[in-house]
């Protein structure tokens, strides 16, 4: 430890990095396909449709990144009347 | 056949205009006959870096759409008679570069020259990815900062994808060129160091310019570092660095590493 560093803020590079590591692993093995959340919704959407009907405004798909996992998340508001409707 | 570099980042305002001309002064001050050539179709600045702007008459875009041939459109620079300059145009935009267009002028340009240096614009659009398709080796202009290391990263994914050499299955020449590196920041912990960047990135590195006055003041009279003042700490950096890229193999040394006395005491990271 740095003699003078005891009284002054702590470093901020170690964050920088961390946070470029973590950003860039995804950010790598998800190129190309940049538009995968979209490709999802899509797809998603099309199967549901098969059996019920619903609103495209109300299903919503969100890709949320950690450092191990990525999750993704897909909301979808069904109306009460949806399945009869589609039947 | 010359050899075709393209100096890109994706991010803005790094230094790859600044590295374009100090390098092509580099390499040319050996007698080596380079040419860089201004790919910021729109907002062309190499011009007036390397001191050329009152004697642009044609330009990149001119040439590729049959206006004027090459010959007239090159500028010898008036300090080195091995240095030319291939100027963009201010007035048009990036769509009237053509693939096709763009290839015949390197192509051109690859007989007559050893070095055609292409400085890229900022971003990941067409003017972007027409300077790197041809080249034959890329050099990563990089800040110790966050933004500009994400975009290098993205920058590095389309010289592997989108050039030519990686759509022939072959491997493209990457070097990272470390710019406005800052030793003191640095050695705070406020700013990336130079292991930090390499270690994210993983391209070998063919220097580190430290942040400097002398390259504000170089640009302001209108003369490349390299040629303004070749005892600065960026004139050598940028010397070093085309001496790399020939194939020289020399050590890189970290801008702060060599430190006086006080610095010694009091300045270094202890373990
Ligand atoms: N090592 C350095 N030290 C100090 N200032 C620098 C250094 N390198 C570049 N600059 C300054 O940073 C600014 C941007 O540099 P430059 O025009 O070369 O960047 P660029 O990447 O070509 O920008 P753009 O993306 O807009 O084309 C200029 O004012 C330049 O003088
Ligand atoms: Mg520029």
């Amino acid at each position: 430890m740095n003699f003078f560093r005891l009284f002054s803020r702590p470093q901020s590079a170690p964050a920088a990095r961390e946070r470029l590591q973590v950003l860039l692993a995804h950010e790598r093995a998800s190129a190309g396909d940049s538009d995968l959340v979209t490709k999802l919704r899509d797809e998603i959407l099309r199967v549901i449709s098969k059996h019920m009907q619903i609103d495209d405004e109300k299903v919503s798909v969100k890709m949320e990144r950690g450092a191990q996992v990525t999750t993704l998340a897909v909301d979808i508001e069904i109306p009460f009347e949806a399945g009869k409707k589609a039947a | 056949m010359g050899k075709v570099i393209v100096v890109t980042s994706g991010k803005g305002g790094v230094g790859k205009t600044t590295s374009s001309a100090a390098l092509g002064a580099a390499l040319a001050q050996n007698g080596e006959k380079v040419v860089v050539v201004d790919f910021d179709v729109g907002l062309r600045n190499l011009d007036l870096v390397m001191g050329a702007e009152r004697r642009v008459v044609y330009d990149l875009v001119n040439v590729i759409q049959g206006e004027a041939k090459l010959t007239q459109a090159l500028i010898r620079d008036k300090r080195l008679e091995t240095l030319y300059l291939l100027p963009a145009s201010q007035t048009r935009d990036k769509d009237n570069l053509t693939p096709e267009g763009v290839e015949k002028v390197i192509t051109a340009l690859k007989r007559a020259f050893d070095w055609v240096i292409c400085d890229s614009p900022a971003g990941i659009e067409r003017g972007a990815t027409l300077a790197m398709r041809h080249a034959d080796v890329a050099i990563v202009v990089t800040n110790p900062e966050v933004s500009s290391v994400r975009d290098s990263d993205r920058i590095i994914g389309l010289l592997d994808s989108k050039t030519l050499k990686a759509e022939n299955g072959e491997c493209m020449e990457k070097h990272l060129l470390l710019t406005r590196y800052d030793p003191a920041r640095a050695e705070r912990g406020d700013m990336l160091n130079v292991d930090d960047v390499l270690e994210i990135l993983s391209i070998p590195l063919l220097g580190i310019v430290p942040e400097s006055m002398d390259v504000l003041r170089a640009s302001n009279v209108g003369s490349p570092v390299t040629l303004a003042d070749g005892h600065s700490a960026p004139a050598i950096a940028y010397f070093d660095a085309a001496r790399r890229l020939k194939g020289e193999n020399l050590p890189v040394a970290i801008p702060g590493e060599k430190r006086g006395f006080f610095g010694k005491i009091f300045g270094r990271k202890a373990a």
